[in-house]
């Protein structure tokens, strides 16, 4: 169902507008992907948690926490790319964080290669810095003003003291044609870049060292609609290339869409819904998932009058007190009785398709069984 | 005279607009060869060069484009918002019959907020962090209504009420930074609204919202405006986001409009390279998942040196079809098919040949 | 907000515990580090010429042999509870809080600070609302008419407001509105206030102005900066949007959002200049704490430094806290709970 195993069509023909993507000599169309069920898992997360302490009084006493992430699980196989999408405060961007360990999980565990990294220390983190690499939103902030981007894209090789045939000015110029920017504005600052540009530097950087798996945090949203595709395809043009696995975390269904092999949908700081990209998005089965697909605007006004909508009330609760059992019961128009007593628990409805609801939509026969039994267990 | 008369035609199309030069229009508002030009340092940023439109009561037009494109300086030129120590705004804005680029500050400020309202983007930053979102409404309303601060807060309750915020009369003590961003921005358009104005303009109002919120936003503009029958500009870079609300669409590119249609032309018969572009480069959840995006090539130009001849040519696949002729002379908006107006060189038969065989198979 | 107040306020007695610390150990475990014996520093604490038995005298009267921590627990608990001394034949009781004695005078050095403190009082009050009320008049007409000639003068006056030392200014208008123009033919003569406020006011104009133009030239820079920064606000953007005039919305919306962190500032130089405003009353020999201190450091006066040094320390702690309150009335984000 994936169609990350390679790129399907030709590298011209489709592309016509596309100059400024790969070039194409670089992508090496040709090049087997590996198939579906040999792929290895190569980030296995399990029952993850962050959560922020809330302190008052004299003596800053905790006396709550901001749930921001609670107990999610998940997994990335080699080569592919998971898409992380939610609203603002569903706790997807402290997720990236945590996978990268700029954040220290509160609980579970975080598993990269077989090797337990949930709480290394910095120093043993470094090795792993090489492996796991992040691209982040703001194309601006994120990169030094006052760094050329030749000591921007270099920085990687010369902290993890990475030798380099020919030396790192080499390096860092094939880099920079890689991801479609002249090699010769090695020696230019990013102000000197336009917004699509820097990203693209953003993403030199994050190539430098040939990371295993690559956390985009909305790599595209600060962008104008034209420059978010040409990156979206680089991204893409990358992957291919080099066997990247990708998490990408945003809140643009469409995007995930595009780029996702799977999907991950979060609210207020659980995942509510796994599956397969076609699956998911063809057949949602949480009610969540569902008012978001129906929520996205879509580019036809024909559909404008005929389309049927779910329209959610009021606004996502604070993650300070989040409802209990399900959280998403005081939203949900399908919610009952249960669904505030029993948190419905993650469960495979399909193959490659789980969801945490009590009363899910496009469920196969007998799904609300499925539900009971495993929420008693 | 004839010179005057030649020129309008070309930018607008029809000979009745032409006729009516100068004098004022039927539309309600009516903008005619807008420019917008800030001197800096580093030269002119004509950041709007020539811009034309029109607008009746209980329609909503959409102004598309790019950051850069010119967009938001429009709604802010008919605001009359720009400085005129720091901008040079010419051309002709007609609201009802009074035409504000020539009026005074003191009368283009009369008509903001009862006239013309608008609301942004992040209504976080643009609602003041030290007054409760009462206060903020109150004084709105009592700008333009000569009214005791009772009858004001009256009002604005019942504002916060209409556009769905709970509990109104205790929210409207409450400060900007209480609320969450979809309630934040229903309290700036009951703010907006709160005089009643004709003209909403609204500058990327879902951007910086959640997309169930940003939904929810988008019904209670639809819901107000057959309530008030105000005449709508929405502001956006999101295509999805016009063709939810839009009837008639404006892209712009380099301060110019390119492509001028109704909402049922734009998106299914475009004529212009740059809004195939626009069109190609989003993901779409409504169709099939196409295996790659069609980007346009290269990034925004600069304002100050714009391309010479059509300012999309540099970035367009289909410049060379032309001879050159993009690369040395711009081409004028023209009205090409009643209610489409085009900027482009390219021969119009030959554009609906690559629309319909290059561009729409692949979207 | 209580549970807000009582924290400030620990923290503010942990910060001078520690203020008391550093310049208790400046003056007292420093000189010991550097070699001197207990009896240098009872030496000079004694005068030129003095004799051995006096020295020795101060010695034990001061406890200068005893450990260091020891000497700090006596000086803190003089403040706290009072101490007495031992003149030989007779016990000098100094109550709390008890800075000691000033090794020149022999006054207790509270009743020094108490004798001078309203010298310096006076000149910062009225050099605060002068400077407050015209750098910020100043900074605002700047921003609002940017690059005019009026903004371009301001700021070049304010540049040299901000450059010239106040010993520079001072003399310069004593000499000419003194000695010149004969306008204060004595010169500054400090005249209490509640004696006669009119000689008070005429005897302070020119140590107001003079210390008001640095602080006003600073002031109006900030001012106008932040300024600047408000206007491009979208909530001016805002204002203006709604129809305010544009006076409603420089007045109601702009100037506050802008004077909020001057606010912060004035406070913090209050607190400072409270202490003593050194230059400026050295330059017109005013008798405040600043003159104090300054001569009470030539002549090695310990007591008396470390007194107005703890009484600075004090005045700086208070106007942080009483600023910190305010702020939370001028701005409901930071208010308290």
């Amino acid at each position: 169902m994936s169609t990350s195993e390679g790129p399907v069509t030709g590298p011209d023909a489709d592309r016509p507008a596309d100059d400024h993507a790969v070039a194409t000599s670089t992508v090496d169309v040709t090049k087997e992907p590996a198939p579906e069920a040999s792929r290895e898992t190569l980030l296995e997360v399990t029952d993850l948690r962050k959560h922020f302490p809330i302190t008052s009084g004299m003596l800053r006493r905790q006396v709550a926490a901001v749930k921001a992430v609670d107990d999610i699980s998940f997994s990335v196989r080699k080569g592919e790319t998971l898409g992380v999408v939610g609203e603002s405060g569903c706790g997807k961007t402290t997720t990236g964080r945590m996978i990268m360990r700029l954040l220290e999980p509160s609980a579970g565990k975080i598993v990269f290669e077989g090797h337990d990294i949930t709480h290394m220390k910095q120093r043993q983190l470094r090795p792993l810095r090489r492996d796991i690499q992040m691209i982040f939103q703001d194309p601006y902030s994120s990169l030094n003003p006052r760094h050329t981007v030749g000591a921007i894209v270099g920085a990687p090789f010369r902290l993890q003291k990475v030798k380099t045939e020919g030396g790192i000015k080499k390096a860092v110029q094939e880099i920079l044609e890689l991801v479609g920017l002249n090699p010769e504005h090695y020696n230019r600052y990013p102000h000197e870049f336009s917004g699509g540009q820097r990203q693209r530097i953003g993403v030199a950087r994050t190539l430098a060292l040939r990371p295993k798996l690559i956390v985009a945090d909305e790599p595209v949203s600060a962008l104008d609609v034209s420059i978010q595709a040409q990156v979206v395809n680089l991204l893409e043009d990358l992957q291919d290339e080099f066997g990247l696995t990708y998490v990408v975390i945003a809140h643009d269904l469409s995007v995930v869409r595009h780029i996702a092999d799977r999907v991950a949908v979060m609210y207020l700081g659980k995942i509510v819904e796994l599956a397969d990209r076609t699956s998911l998005y063809e057949s949602p089965m949480h009610p969540y998932t569902n008012a978001l697909l129906s929520a996205v605007p879509v580019p036809d006004p024909d559909k404008r009058k005929g389309r049927e909508r779910i329209r959610l009330q009021g606004d996502v609760p604070s993650p300070l007190n989040p409802p209990p059992a399900c959280r998403f019961h005081t939203r949900c128009w399908k919610a009952q009785e249960i669904c505030k007593t029993v948190e419905p628990p993650m469960v495979e409805l399909k193959p490659g398709h789980q969801t945490a609801c009590h009363f899910p939509e496009n469920a196969p026969a007998g799904a609300a069984e499925t539900v009971a039994k495993s929420a008693a267990l | 005279m004839g010179d005057e008369k030649e020129r309008t035609e070309t930018l607008d199309g029809t000979p009745a607009a032409a006729e009516a030069a100068h004098r004022p229009p039927t539309a309600f508002l009516e903008v005619r060869d807008l420019r917008i030009h800030f001197p800096t340092d580093d030269g002119l940023v004509k950041s709007v060069d020539g811009l034309s439109f029109q607008l009746e009561r209980g329609r909503t037009l959409g102004i598309v484009g790019e950051s850069g494109s010119g967009k938001s300086v429009t709604s802010l030129g008919i605001l009359g918002l720009h400085n005129r120590r720091n901008a040079n705004v010419s051309g002709e804005i007609w609201l009802d019959g009074q035409e504000i680029v020539g009026s005074t500050p003191d009368q283009v400020r009369r008509l903001r907020g009862r006239n013309m309202a608008m609301i942004f983007q992040d209504p976080l930053s643009s609602m003041h962090p030290f007054y409760t979102v009462g206060n903020q409404i109150i004084e709105a309303y009592r700008i333009h209504n000569d009214v005791s601060k009772q009858v004001a807060r009256k009002h604005a309750i019942d504002m916060l009420g209409r556009v769905g915020i709970p509990q109104p009369d205790k929210r409207v003590d409450d400060y900007p930074h209480h609320f969450s961003g979809g309630m934040r921005q229903r309290a700036m358009i009951a703010m907006a609204l709160s005089c009643d104005p004709e003209l909403l303009i609204a500058d990327e109002p879902t951007t910086a919202l959640d997309v169930t919120v940003q939904a929810q936003i988008l019904d209670l503009l639809r819901d107000l405006q057959e309530e008030f029958n105000s005449a709508i500009i929405m502001i956006t870079h999101d295509l999805g986001v016009v063709a939810e609300l839009a009837d008639d669409i404006l892209v712009m590119y380099g301060g110019r409009s390119v492509e001028y249609a109704t909402v049922d032309d734009l998106f299914h018969r475009p004529l212009h390279p740059y809004t195939w572009g626009l069109l190609g480069s989003m993901p779409r959840l409504d169709r099939e998942r196409s295996e790659r995006l069609l980007p346009i090539k290269g990034t925004p130009p600069s304002l100050i040196n714009l391309p010479s001849g059509c300012a999309f040519n540099p970035r367009c696949a289909y410049a060379e079809l032309n001879d050159g002729r993009s690369e040395t002379e711009r081409p004028e908006l023209k009205e090409l098919e009643p209610g489409h107006s085009v900027a482009c060189h390219l021969p119009l038969a030959r554009r609906k040949e690559i629309w319909d065989n290059e561009i729409r198979p692949k979207l | 907000m209580i549970a807000f107040i009582v924290r400030r306020l620990v923290a503010a007695v942990l910060l001078l515990v520690i203020v008391s610390m550093v310049t208790f150990a400046i003056f007292f475990l420093v000189p010991r580090l550097v070699g001197s014996t207990p009896d240098d520093l009872a030496s000079r604490y004694v005068g030129r010429d003095a004799s051995p038995t006096s020295v020795q005298a101060a010695k034990k009267r001061l406890h200068l042999d005893d450990p260091v921590p020891l000497q700090y627990g006596r000086f803190v608990k003089g403040i706290v509870a009072g101490d007495e001394f031992d003149y030989g034949p007779q016990t000098v009781k100094c109550s709390a809080p008890c800075f000691g004695y000033s090794f020149r005078t022999s006054q207790n050095v509270l009743d020094l600070i108490k004798d001078r403190f309203p010298v310096t009082a006076s000149l910062v009050f009225g050099a605060s609302i002068l400077w407050l009320t015209g750098g910020v008049a100043v900074g605002v007409l700047s921003a609002l008419k940017r690059r005019s000639f009026f903004d371009r003068a301001a700021m070049s006056i304010a540049l040299a407001g901000v450059s010239l030392p106040i010993y520079f200014t001072g003399l310069v208008s004593l000499s000419l509105f003194a000695y010149t123009w004969k306008i204060w033919p004595d010169g500054v003569q400090y005249a209490n206030l509640l004696d006669n406020p009119v000689k008070w006011a005429y005897n302070l104009v020119l140590p107001w102005v003079t210390l008001a133009f640095l602080y006003a030239a600073m002031y109006a820079r900030l001012t106008r900066s932040g300024m600047l920064e408000t206007l491009n606000e979208d909530y001016i953007r805002t204002a203006r949007a709604k129809g305010l005039p544009e006076r409603t919305v420089i007045t109601k919306h702009a100037l506050r959002a802008t004077l909020t962190p001057i606010l912060t500032i004035f406070g913090l130089d209050i607190g400072l200049l409270l202490g003593g405003a050194v230059l400026t009353e050295s330059t017109f020999s005013l008798p405040g704490m600043g003159k104090m201190v300054v001569d009470a450091i030539t002549g090695n006066d310990l007591p008396v430094v470390l007194g107005v040094v703890m009484f600075t320390a004090l005045f700086v702690v208070l106007a942080n806290l009483i600023v910190d309150l305010l702020y939370g009335v001028v701005d409901p984000r930071v208010r308290h709970n």
